[in-house]
């Protein structure tokens, strides 16, 4: 009973709550309604069971609270919406499908330009995600009193500065969509990038992701990135080993999540019918592409080449660089790479240095290795750059 | 909701500095009387009164019991205030909405959006 209770809390939460909010109004009250709807309903179902609907019993009962305690407090009542509705909104409300879905709204107003981008990470993982203040200072290695002041500044903003609950309209969306999407990418990458310890929060961005893609089944790009986070989380368990970070061609391919992967593909292959090239979509199809074998390397170069166009990213070039290299042309790899403005990345040496040698000019993949080397900082690649400086021939 | 739209002019140029006004076009010149004027006449609009350049300004102090006047705005020249509207909207999207069509903010400067305290 307890998990399924667990469980029932966390798939409901950000229902109820932006019900709560669509309702009342004011983010505020509407979670203080919401926490005390779940602490009744963990009191009241394990001793009487669990209600036919238990969503519509939790956006009543938490109704029923703020209504309370708006009653006791007169002046509150007159901030919010409340004035305008009628009396019947006590009638109890029976049926889960009644109860309007306001995710989208929700997660607009927490992802709203017009907040820190640290606020909206936290709001969105509060409110979207269910997760505690306490979950989500952990997650971001800040102190519980430093995100619990970070979340009443957030409310107190939407309130104050009139940030609107609400999809934005056609004219605002794209721009407003963007911004929701890289919230969600970048609670993935807090996840992704750093040792397994904080996996929770790739977990909890996909969770996210799968919302919105329900919400919005007609948007590329959300498509695009629920099959990026996807694949590339697939692989999370092979990404480590002793604490140091394992290249994708020397993974262990048997330890890859191969049902998450293929839940990846299905995904993209949505995003792709919809006749999406965004750059979430992109990337997307780059690591389904870099998981195959043989990759198909002269397509990966086309799609990097997309990439960079549509994000200007040199990066991206770099990356494109190897992939033409991979492809068999290394001399027009190596003029791509050598044009790039990457001068302080050691990337981009090591990269010129490999190309270098692979057309057996090794006095100039010797000097490119030394470059690399005085702007590398991590010592395993330290180890690894100089062991192949020193096995070049001449 | 109410609104006080700040507009701080930055490097964007005015006809009060005729050098950096001449660096417009002709056109663009014209649309920044034409653009304020829309702003000015846009329903929810409570145009601001036009204000002295910010070298016009003189900034008090009070220190024990003394009234202390330096030369100048408080904040630096380049953030200085330099006009305001006041607009009623329905929430932020549409005062920031409003906010971009100001010319200043973007020809150099910025607009800041602050709701009206009400009660």
């Amino acid at each position: 009973m307890v998990a399924i209770l667990e469980q029932t809390f966390r798939d409901e939460w950000g229902r109820v709550l932006a019900a709560l909010i669509g309702f009342l109004g004011d983010f505020e009250l509407a979670e203080e309604a919401a926490q005390e709807a779940f602490a009744i309903a963990a009191e009241r179902w394990p001793r009487d069971g669990a209600p036919e609907h238990p969503r519509a019993w939790l956006v009543t009962t938490g109704r029923n609270r703020a209504l309370d305690r708006i009653r006791r407090d007169r002046t509150l009542a007159a901030k919010t919406r409340l004035l305008d509705v009628p009396e019947a909104v006590e009638d109890i409300v029976d049926d889960d499908t009644t109860i309007p879905d306001e995710r989208l709204e929700l997660v607009f107003t927490c992802c709203h330009p017009a907040l820190s981008l640290d606020a909206q990470v936290a709001l969105t993982l509060r409110t979207l995600g269910g997760l505690t203040t306490e979950d989500i200072a952990r997650a971001f290695l800040v102190p519980d009193a430093t995100m619990a002041k970070r979340l009443v500044r957030a409310r107190s903003k939407i309130k104050t500065a009139g940030i609107p609950f609400r999809v934005p309209p056609p004219h605002l969306l794209p721009d407003r969509l963007a911004a929701v999407l890289a919230v969600v990418y970048l609670i993935f990458n807090e996840g992704y990038s750093s040792p397994p310890t904080r996996g929770e929060l790739a977990t909890e961005a996909i969770r996210l992701g799968r919302a919105l893609a329900e919400l919005m089944p007609d948007e590329a790009e959300v498509q695009g990135l629920l099959a990026l986070m996807l694949l590339n989380d697939a692989r999370r368990d092979a990404r480590f080993a002793d604490g140091a970070v394992v290249p994708l061609r020397d993974q262990d391919r048997s330890r890859w999540d191969a049902g998450q992967i293929a839940e990846g593909r299905v995904v993209l292959e949505r995003a792709l019918a919809l006749g999406g090239r965004g750059p979430y979509l992109l990337q997307a199809a780059l690591a389904a592409l870099h998981m195959e074998e043989p990759a198909d390397w002269p397509r990966i170069a086309a799609l990097y080449g997309e990439l960079a166009r549509q994000t200007g990213s040199p990066v991206v070039e770099l990356n494109q660089a190897v992939a033409i290299a991979e492809a068999g042309d290394v001399e027009a790899a190596l003029a791509l790479a050598e044009r790039l403005e990457l001068d302080n990345y050691h990337y981009l040496h090591a990269t010129r240095a490999e190309l270098l040698r692979r057309l057996d000019r090794v006095d100039d993949a010797r000097a490119a290795y030394d470059r690399a080397l005085a702007l590398v900082h991590s010592e395993a690649e330290r180890r690894f750059l100089e062991r192949r400086r020193d096995g070049l021939g001449g | 909701m109410k609104y006080m739209l700040l507009i701080h002019q930055g490097d964007a140029p005015t006809p009060r500095d005729p050098e950096a006004w001449a660096h417009l076009s002709e056109d663009e010149q014209n649309a920044v009387y034409r653009d304020y004027q829309a702003i000015n006449e846009t329903p929810g609009v409570t145009p601001g009164l036009q204000l002295q350049a910010p070298e016009a300004a003189t900034t008090v102090r009070v220190q024990d019991g003394r009234t202390l006047t330096t030369d100048g705005p408080f904040v630096a020249i380049k953030e200085a205030l330099a006009g305001w509207v006041l607009f009623e909207a329905d929430d932020l999207d549409a005062a920031i909405e409003l906010a971009a069509r100001i010319p200043a903010a973007r020809l150099g400067g910025a607009i800041e959006v602050r709701p009206i305290a009400e009660w």
